[in-house]
């Protein structure tokens, strides 16, 4: 049985339409609403809620820190200012992502690492010899996203946040209790995360709650935050890739170069978990790449219309493996892993592993579509990701116009 | 006197596998069944009114789903429920060792042991998962003859080292462990909470005279993590109608075929003539003649009884006298009038649907095992405790429940005394263990059936009461499986076939020796026309 986060309370309040889903062993709401647009628009126009606290969240403490840190993540710690996050994933000998997530640095002597996987046994396995300190505070910590353009003048009610650059934290006091406020999340948008303990959830969730009423906050769920995280490009473990401790063949593992995580392997620092095989792999290339794609809405329009029927998207991200084809050939060159109708590009998107020759902007392949009950190909075309990528995320004060998105 | 294609000898699970294929390929086929009821090990009876009891075995995991969908055995009745979790209680009344199908509780729960082994867990399922891919195949298949020049013979053996060959390094590796270490050394390379490594490596120890920490066990754990219900491995189930449910729907699969069954119809002896088997005679004198007799029983009463004195090679009839039996464990059932309530589990829940396991640390199973080494029954045992009626409400009347407990040690010698005079102080041990944790458990007893290996020799003929024909160690597994010269189905006998847990692949209730054995035979009998068209 799963069981409640801190803000359970809150959230099973707020959740009329009674769809929850289970998410790391805890209760999430799936939508809050009979549908989950507005809370999409709420992430997009005003300012969505949403409970994070299933990530795993692990504080490592002690002399040592940064150096377990960097041993572990393919990412270079040693170049984090304090109070800076960061986004890593981490490998195994030899370069097979394990997970993803964010490292936060406190200090050179503590760190805190948040991910979708326990991680606890591989921090623990290479902080032998190490003076350092792996606590797991997934239990005794709560977390809650606020994303979308008012966040910030919602959170800054509250706190001082409107100095806060992207991947940057500030550690604070709301109502007089501890709070950790990292500009991070997973909605490719301005946003913040926020970190307090257990015991305190329900207070800042109330306090959040009352900032934001002026502000059209919602509460947002899953289906909302699958649909903004399709648009910011961001993979996710599970659905767009497999963490290879639950992968069962060589083949069914992925490395950080093939789901497009290259950016995070620092080469330049000291030696990490990985990276003589990453080494390699950065020389001679890698066999799979993880791509944007965009569907053509004429052709599925085509093929509904030959059926008499209207144009039918999907309006939720759906999760799965839809074949690709070249589009000559017909041979499977990849398979798509998520996509959705995204509403405020107008666009039918989804990300993809392909065969790297066929991962090149403007590469056209055959998607697998279902037209009402007739399996069909469309033309999938490589794009660039992000595909949604708003001034706004990384703006500071009021240098840019928080909305439209695009502008 | 009445002839027939094939006679098989013993009515388990086995034997009416082996019916059912040689019927199927239009055999007149003939099953004896010596007792009144079909099963044999797997068999259900209702021994106190309204409660029926899974007399001896009691879960399913290995049963080939070849033979599921060969026989058509749903068809027939065949329904598994599923067993969610592994529950094993700690002494201390509050806590326990709760692993359930849904991995984020199991994780949570383990994680009060060592948040460390609660990681550990699913690496190890993957590693059992990629190790049972290859020593799958071998289950289905004939062991190779290691003496022989026969092509055939040669690619088999050739296959099983390619596999090897080919495997992962790491996974090699392992193997070799798996083959070699004990159960508890094994499970440490990987754990370290004792509480969990003691409630895993029972697994390693069912149905063996060895002890947690004896080399070889950790292959019988591989042996319990192979099984597979609907496609996923390590899935055990509760056969509804109990584990006789299984052997009834093979029966009348059998049945449908075209198979005759008759019960209360013990063999004698085969019936030959030189070294040609002719037929049987049943113990009231009728013979019966065949063309080949298939015998389900284990090699000691098949070479040992069956076969007339005089027809085999001595040399070889003394080897199977090392053949180990050493029956070891014993089996309590209980009629209870209400649900058994576990002090650190209070309640209905997953828990009481699943396996059960007292074993609360290694130190406690090695104490267990020294008891019976020296030839008396652990005073404290390993139990492995299942509620079927948790699950299977046709069991038991209403709100009342049948608790079915196998018990290890119970060594079929015991030291200086008689298992017919201690057979009640090993019951009394079984309940005393078990009421440490359910304390209202001797109070909800309506009655108790308490089987001893002697019982069960005597009962269901299975020597020294080894529940698997014969012990699962490496040493009588595969092409060694009762002994070299008989491994392969055949015997010496022309027309004589094995087809029990007593050959390859060996006991649990999986089918794979009645099928193999009955392919066998067909082999055999393609190149002769059938006697009775």
């Amino acid at each position: 049985m799963a069981i409640p986060s801190p803000f359970h309370e809150k959230t099973s309040a707020l959740c009329t339409s009674l769809k929850w889903k289970e998410w790391a062993g805890y209760y999430a709401v799936e939508r809050y609403q009979f549908n989950h647009d507005q809370e999409y628009f709420a992430f997009r126009e005003s300012a969505g809620l949403l409970d994070v606290s299933p990530l795993f969240k692990y504080e490592i403490r002690g002399k040592d820190a940064l150096k377990l840190m960097n041993r572990v993540l393919c990412r270079d710690v040693g170049r984090m200012k304090d109070n800076q996050v960061a986004y890593s994933c981490w490998t195994d000998e030899r370069g097979k992502v394990l997970d993803d997530g964010t490292v936060a640095r406190f200090s050179p002597e503590r760190f805190r690492l948040f991910s979708a996987h326990p991680s606890y046994y591989w921090l623990l396995q290479n902080a032998q010899r190490l003076d350092v300190e792996v606590q797991d505070i997934t239990v005794q910590t709560g977390a809650l996203a606020l994303q979308g353009p008012r966040s910030r003048a919602i959170l800054s009610q509250l706190a001082d946040v409107d100095k806060l650059r992207y991947f940057h934290q500030i550690q604070t006091k709301v109502d007089g209790f501890y709070v950790v406020i990292s500009r991070t999340g997973y909605t490719g948008d301005l946003g913040y995360e926020l970190w307090v303990e257990a015991e305190h959830a329900n207070k800042l969730y109330d306090a959040v709650w009352a900032a934001g009423k002026d502000y059209n906050i919602l509460p947002a769920g899953i289906l909302a935050l699958d649909m903004v995280r399709v648009e910011a490009g961001f993979i996710m473990v599970d659905v767009d890739f497999r963490s290879c401790t639950y992968c069962v063949t060589d083949d069914q593992m992925s490395t950080p170069y093939e789901i497009g995580l290259g950016w995070t392997v620092h080469m330049d620092k000291g030696p990490f978990i990985g990276k003589a095989a990453l080494e390699k792999e950065k020389r001679q290339g890698s066999a799979w790449s993880l791509v944007g794609l965009d569907i053509s809405l004429e052709e599925l329009e085509k093929l509904f219309d030959a059926r008499a029927l209207p144009l039918d998207l999907p309006c939720a991200t759906w999760r799965g493996v839809v074949p690709l084809f070249d589009s000559l050939t017909n041979r499977q060159v990849g398979y798509a892993t998520s996509g959705v109708w995204s509403p405020l590009l107008k666009r039918y998107i989804a990300l993809a592993t392909v065969q790297s020759r066929y991962a090149k902007l403007g590469t056209v392949m055959k998607m697998e579509a279902l037209i009402d009950t007739d399996r069909r190909h469309v033309s999938a075309r490589v794009v660039q990701k992000p595909f949604l990528d708003p001034a706004r995320k990384k703006s500071v004060g009021s240098d840019v116009a928080l909305v439209p998105a695009l502008v | 006197m009445k002839t027939y294609d094939a006679i098989i000898v013993g009515g388990g699970h086995n034997g009416l596998v082996a019916a059912g294929y040689l019927a199927r390929a239009g055999l007149k086929v003939l099953v004896c069944e010596k007792r009144y009821v079909l099963g044999g090990c797997s068999a259900t009876e209702e021994i106190y009114p309204g409660f029926k009891f899974s007399v001896c075995s009691y879960v399913v995991s290995l049963l080939r789903p070849e033979i599921i969908r060969d026989l058509e055995l749903p068809r027939h009745g065949l329904e598994i429920l599923p067993l969610p979790s592994t529950f094993c209680p700690q002494p201390d009344g509050k806590r326990s060792i709760l692993r359930t199908d849904d991995s984020m509780e199991s994780y949570r729960n383990v994680a009060q042991f060592s948040r460390r082994d609660a990681e550990v867990l699913p690496r190890f399922a993957r590693q059992m998962t990629r190790i049972c891919r290859f020593v799958k195949p071998i289950l289905s298949m004939v062991p190779p003859d290691m003496d022989s020049w026969n092509p055939n013979e040669l690619l088999k053996l050739l296959e099983l080292g390619r596999g090897f060959r080919t495997m992962d390094p790491e996974l090699r590796y392992d193997v070799i462990k798996l083959f070699t270490m004990s159960a508890v050394d094994y499970l440490e390379d990987w754990f370290e909470s004792p509480e969990l490594i003691a409630s895993m490596s029972v697994s390693g120890i069912i149905g063996t005279f060895l002890g947690v920490r004896s080399p070889g066990t950790a292959y019988v754990l591989l042996h319990h993590y192979m099984g597979e219900i609907d496609g996923v491995f390590r899935a055990w189930g509760l056969p509804v109608g109990g584990t006789g449910g299984i052997s009834l729907s093979i029966a009348r699969a059998a049945q449908a075929f075209g198979a005759e069954i008759r019960t209360e119809a013990g063999v004698k002896q085969l019936l030959l003539k030189g070294d040609q088997v002719r037929g049987v005679v049943l113990e009231n004198g009728e013979e019966i003649g065949a063309r080949a007799v298939l015998s389900s029983a284990d090699p000691f009463v098949t070479f040992k009884k069956l076969v007339p004195e005089g027809q085999l090679d001595p040399r070889l009839l003394d080897s199977l006298k090392h053949y180990k039996f050493r029956g070891s464990s014993g089996k309590v059932n209980m009629a209870v009038d209400r649900l058994p309530e576990f002090t650190c589990l209070p309640g209905m829940g997953k828990h009481l649907k699943g396996d059960i396991s007292i074993a609360p640390s290694v130190d406690y199973l090695e104490r267990a095992y020294d008891d019976a080494k020296y030839g008396n029954f652990s005073r404290r045992p390993f139990i492995n405790v299942v509620v079927p009626t948790v699950s299977d409400p046709s069991m038991a009347p209403p709100g009342k429940h049948v608790i079915s407990c196998f018990v290890q040690y119970a060594p079929y010698q015991l030291k200086d005394k008689s298992w017919d005079d201690e057979r009640e102080s090993f019951g009394d041990a079984v309940v005393d263990t078990l009421a440490e944790y359910i304390p209202g458990l001797k109070k909800s007893i309506l009655f108790r059936q308490v089987l001893t290996p002697l019982d069960m020799e005597r009962e269901f003929g299975i020597t020294e009461g080894n529940i698997f024909h014969g012990e699962l160690s490496l040493e009588q597994m595969f092409f060694l499986r009762p002994i070299a010269a008989w491994a392969r189905y055949r015997t010496p006998l022309q027309g004589l076939y094995q087809c029990g847990s007593g050959v390859h692949p060996g006991g649990g209730i999986m089918g794979a020796p009645g099928q193999i054995g009955a392919r066998e035979v067909l082999k055999d009998l393609k190149q002769k026309r059938p006697a009775h068209r």
